[in-house]
Order: C-alpha cells, then structure tokens, then sequence
C-alpha cells in the first residue's frame, strides 16, 4: 500500500502536460492561418452536415430536392420533421441492436486492454527468454489482414481443428455467441494494444520500478499499484480506440453473431436497412446518426485523454 | 497448510510468502505437495466458473439485458481475476520455479490469444492457397497463376498500390498541415480538431450513407439528383455526372472517403507530437532570425519524424487492407475500383472459391512484409537508444 502511495506524487508530476498550450503569444500567420483552418474544417463538415441536415427532412423532400435547399428557407415548418427518426427507431428493431451491440462493445473493449496491460509490463519490465523475439512476432502480427484470420476461426468455432485426424482442439461451439465476438475482437486488437502500452509503459522511469522493488513489492503489486495508475492516459487512449472499433464493425459480428434479427449488432440493422429498402434515404440518414451518436458523446467526452495517452510513447524521443 | 490459506487471502503479501525460508525436510515434502495441488486446484475451478458464466451467456432465450449486465461484468472483472488467481498460483510453487513461471503466466493469455487467433489462420490460410476451390486436393501454384493473370486481380493490385501512396499523402500531409496551424490558433484550437476527429466515430456503412449524398447520380427520368456535386454542376449550368463510373476517376473518389475519415487520427497525434517540443527550442530559432517556414522545416519536421513514421505506417497498413469502403459502395468490377482485400472477400463469400481467396490473402501478406521489416528494425534502434 505504501508503495504506491510514496511513489504517485513525484511520477505524475512530469507526465501530466506543464502548460495546456492555448496561452502561447500570438505568433505570425493570423488571417492566413484562421482561413486556411475554416476552409479545412468546412470541407471536412460538408459531408456530416448534409445528412444531419437529412435526417430532420420529410421523405418526400429528400428524395426530390437537394439537402442544401433546405437552407434557403430554414424556418418553414413544412420542411423539418423527426418522423425519419421514430421510424427507424420503430421498424429497424434498433433498441435491441443498440443493446446487442453495447454487449459486443464494452467486454471486447476492457478483456484486450486487460490482457495486453499484463503483456506489455512483462515485455518491458520482466526478465524472461524469448522476450524479444515474442514482443517482435506481436508486432509483426500487427499487419495480418483481419479477413484472413476469419474463416479458419469459424471454423474452429463450428469444428475445432483437426490435425492428422488428431482432434488438437475441441468444437466450442461459438459461433453466433457473444463470448465469439469477444475472443476475436480480443484477437484482432491485441496486437495494436500490446505494441501502444508497451512503448507507454516501457517508457515510464525504471527508478519507480526498482526502488518499487527493493521496498518489497512483487511484479503483481508493482503492476496494480503503480503501472496502472501511471497508465491510465495510454489505457484510456487505446479503450476509445478500440471502443470506436469494435462499435463501428460490421465485418466481425457479421461473421461470428450473425445478422438474425435476435442478434444483430447496430452496424449489421443499418446495413439491413439500406439493403432491404433500397433507396430509402429518408430513413438511413436517421439510422446513421442513431449509430453515430454514442460513439461521438465517448470521443466527446474522453478526447483528451487520447489525445495525450496516445503520444505518450511516440514522443518520447 | 498455513502459509497455503494466508497467501490466497491477501494480495499484498506475496511477497512476503515467496521470502519464506526453507524448513525441515518433510515438511518441504508436503508444503510441496499442498503447493502443487493448489496449483492445479485454482485454475481448474476458476475455469468451470467461467465456463459456467459463459455457458449462461451462450443461452440465446436469456434476457437480453441480463445478458448485457452480465456480459460487462465479466468482462471487465473476470478476466483481471484470472490473472490474479494465476498470480496467486504462481506463489504457491517453489520459488525457484515461481520467479521463471511468472513472466509466462503475464505474457501467456496474450500469446495464446494471439496464436489462436491470428498465427493459427494464417499457417492455415497458407495450406488452402494450394488447394482447390473446396480444399479438397492440392493443385500446387494453380492459385497464384491466377491472382497474377486474372485482369480483375491485376486491376486491384495497381489500385492498391494507388491507394497506399495516395491515402498516406494525403492524410499524413493534411494532418501535418493542420496540426500545425491549428497548433497557432489561440482559441477554437480543440474544437476545430474535433470536427476534424468526427469521421473516425462513423462506421463504414454510415460513411457510405453519408457519401451518397455527395457523390449520387441520376440519370434523366428517375428523379432529380440530390448528390451534393451533381447539385453544384446543375448550379453552373453543366450536366449531371455519374461521378463514381468515371475510370480511373473513381479511384480517387473512393481514396477521398478514406482519406476524410483517417485524417483526423494521423492530425490528433501529429498535434500532440508538435505540442511536445520544447517551446524555448523554437523561440530560440526565431530570436536568431527564422522564418516560420525555417522553423517549420528545420525544427518541428526532424523533431517529430519519428511520430511521422509510425503514422505513415498505420495508414499504408491500412490502406492495403481497404475493403469496407469499396465494397459497401458497390460494382467494383463493372467500374474497375477493386481492390486487393476486396477481391479476397468477393472470392470467399460470394465466388465460394476458397483456395483463390486464401492465396489473394497470402500475396496482400507478403505485401505487408517490408514495412513490417522497417518497423522491426524501427523498433529495435529505439530499444537500444531507450
């Protein structure tokens, strides 16, 4: 317990960032640079605005007209409507995709970064064989093309695997469960977890680690009482990230949930919805934002933290 | 038996357990014995727990919201507890085996996730590109005669490689550029980074939605043309364009969509990179004369290279993966936008054609070689410099 106490004060110090930045002296470029800035975030804006815009259209509107007409005359009541969102909120089946899909999210989000935490402290801080050469293979695995991995792990989900008619291991029978979802979400991530916490971790001082140690912690103390803490801006870097990741997919929980009504994840309803109603816009512009909105109030809220996590390692230099 | 019960209450003091000097030797005998079966005990338990948890969650007819409530709590606590109770275990053992295990048991879960789930299939994948369609018997080079004669196959790989130089560019340019200026606002800095961040928080299939209102087309007869650019040509008198027929244009226009929504992340940490640079460093440059461009070329690009490196890589890496995109806005072939993952997954899933696809998969590996080897090599001057 005192360790982690005696350590915490002095460590934090130099990792939170000295100064926020914004209070720097005015330094040449002023027009030219709030120009160009405007000019960059309006292109960047145009595309989500339009559908924004969309979305709070009528059905007949969208279809016939421009999103931008609707500019010309912003305040006639005949030209804005929610009905776009009831509707795809009724007959999408969205609630319990937007459960199915948090069921997907959160544990494929916290069971990688648990797991890679305790990868990347053993890689950086603990002495075993094979250390290098095991770190260098995870970050090699870092470029396996996630839709080559998918079919030989269906097939261990519905077969197992079967080697010189050796059953080297069991038929689990996950495909279509949650659990699925989780182990290869876990899978596809770990990698990139392991490679970012590892160069957050590695480069935290060896003095606290040591002296950690000659006050009689072990590795499991050191690592709860002290790295996690230390971590949390990588940690929570790499949660939003993965959080985006894993929320977005559509590949993954297609192949290992399922499109069944049941089942079905946010991103699979909404594909459902541009597939089986063709051109029906008025009602994917709604399902769009509906899928979009949760993900934007995470980076929202916890933008930074990635900002500062994320570089921790990479800058060090 | 004591020192068995008090090591599995406390947290805190493994270490003072492992400490513990050796005692007569009968005792040892049976201290190790106890050890050894608390060894095999903990974990066997442990797992018919989760097996249990798990087995409840695979129950399709359970309430939803249970399952939801459950599933976070597994989750976030069961797989910590696994790693203490393997920890605890660890104690248990003799403690010259214990300080040799313990590394295992942190890196372990990891290297076994990972050999199931990304070194199994690609050992796997390599063994069907040498088979046939059904894996049924081997046909030897057969496979990769055709991802380099197929005029579809050749058509993707000259796309792909457009788009790993195009979407790297641009993105990495474009977010140097604005993280920079934004770098000098002295106030909105935060917001116009998140407007730029936005795309990343949308999916592919929102992205497609929202990039048919940019690029839609209609041709005379079925209805008038709501795309944004087909709006803006009508507005200066021109036709209507089918904007994603016009070969090779098309490319670029779906190269647009990735750069839009991958921009943001190479600008964040761009920023941030920039942010860290000692302030005295570059006031230093400019009390002796430079010019913002100097200091832009000769201080802030050297000092942030290699943040540049490592996000040029994740683009390119991800460039050459590029599939959602092309594939979720549709007629690759008919308007010749294929791609490299894309046509893997065509032959998979629609063409059924497994031993084509796997020996795609393995050329769109063997492409991600050399970076992966300059990243290695990367890494290792870092180690020796850390």
């Amino acid at each position: 317990v005192s360790v982690s106490e005696r350590f915490e004060t002095p460590v934090m110090e130099p990792i939170e960032p000295a100064a926020p930045g914004g209070t720097l002296e005015p330094r040449g470029g002023g027009w030219f640079v709030r120009i160009t800035i405007l000019v960059i975030v309006l292109i960047w804006l145009v595309p989500t605005v339009g559908v924004l815009i969309s979305s709070f259209r009528p059905e007949a509107l969208v279809d016939t007209t421009g999103w931008w007409t609707a500019l010309a005359h912003p305040f006639s009541a005949a030209s804005w409507t929610i009905e776009n969102y009831r509707l795809s909120l009724d007959t999408g089946g969205f609630g319990n995709a937007f459960l199915n899909s948090l069921a997907v999210a959160i544990p494929s989000t916290v069971i990688p970064i648990t797991i890679a935490a305790f990868a990347a402290y053993a890689f950086s801080w603990m002495e075993f064989r094979g250390r290098y050469v095991l770190f260098v293979l995870v970050v090699g695995l870092l470029v396996v093309p996630l839709q080559m991995a998918l079919i030989p792990i269906l097939r261990l989900y519905t077969q197992g695997a079967v080697l010189f008619g050796l059953q080297i291991f069991p038929d689990l029978d996950l495909g279509g469960t949650f659990l699925g979802v989780w182990l290869a979400h876990t899978g596809f991530g770990l990698p990139l977890a392991i490679y970012l916490l590892r160069n957050y971790i590695g480069s935290l001082p060896s003095s606290i680690i040591e002296s950690a140690k000659i006050d009689g912690a072990d590795h499991f103390t050191i690592f709860w009482r002290l790295i996690v803490p230390l971590s949390v801006p990588a940690l929570a870097a790499f949660a939003i990230f993965q959080f985006l990741w894993v929320w977005n997919d559509l590949l993954v929980a297609y192949v290992f949930l399922g499109g069944t009504r049941e089942l079905r994840v946010l991103t699979i309803a909404l594909q459902d919805l541009v597939g089986a109603r063709g051109e029906n816009w008025h009602l994917l512009t709604a399902a769009a934002f509906i899928s979009m909105s949760l993900p934007l109030a995470v980076f929202f809220s916890l933008q930074k933290y990635f900002v500062r996590g994320l570089t921790a390692g990479s800058v060090k230099g | 038996m004591s020192d068995v019960s008090t090591s599995t209450d406390d947290p805190e003091m493994g270490a003072e357990v492992a400490q513990e000097p050796p005692s007569g030797s009968g005792q040892v005998v049976w201290v190790t014995l106890l050890r050894i079966v608390g060894a095999l005990g903990v974990p066997i338990v442990g797992f018919f727990l989760l097996w249990a948890t798990f087995d409840y969650l695979k129950n399709e007819d359970a309430n939803r919201g249970l399952v939801v409530v459950v599933a976070i709590i597994v989750g976030a606590g069961g797989v910590f507890l696994l790693f203490w109770a393997m920890d605890r275990v660890v104690d248990l053992l003799p403690e010259r085996y214990g300080e040799g295990v313990r590394p295992y048991v942190f890196v372990g879960p990891a290297l076994v996730i990972l050999a199931v789930f990304l070194v199994y299939p690609v050992i796997n994948t390599l063994l069907i590109s040498f088979k046939d369609a059904n894996s049924d018997s081997f046909v030897g080079l057969e496979n990769y005669k055709f991802v380099f004669t197929d005029s579809d196959m050749l058509t993707a790989i000259r796309n792909t490689a457009g788009w790993i130089i195009v979407v790297p560019i641009f993105g990495v340019g474009i977010g140097l550029a604005f993280a920079t200026l934004a770098d000098r606002l002295r106030r909105g800095e935060a917001v116009a980074k998140s407007m730029i961040f936005l795309p990343m928080a949308i999916s592919f299939a929102g992205a497609s939605v929202v990039w048919n209102f940019i690029y839609s087309f209609r041709p005379e007869g079925f209805g008038s043309n709501i795309g944004l650019l087909n709006g803006i040509m009508i507005g200066l008198g021109q036709n209507p364009v089918s904007w994603l027929d016009q070969q090779p244009w098309n490319n670029l226009m779906l190269m647009v969509i990735m750069v839009w929504m991958q921009t943001g992340f190479a600008m964040v940490v761009l920023s941030a990179s920039i942010k860290a640079i000692p302030e005295e460093i570059i006031e230093a440059a400019r009390i002796d004369g430079a010019s913002e461009l100097q200091v832009f070329r000769r201080i802030i690009i050297p000092t942030i290279l290699p943040t540049i490196a490592v996000v040029t890589t994740y683009m390119v890496i991800n460039a050459m993966k590029v599939f959602d995109i092309v594939f979720v806005m549709g007629n690759a072939e008919l308007r010749g936008t294929v791609v490299i993952a894309e046509r893997m997954i065509t032959w998979f899933f629609i063409r059924d054609h497994d031993g084509r696809a796997a020996a795609i998969a393995v050329v769109l590996f063997a492409a991600i070689v050399p970076v992966m080897v300059w990243n290695i090599r990367r890494f290792r001057e870092q180690e020796l410099t850390r």
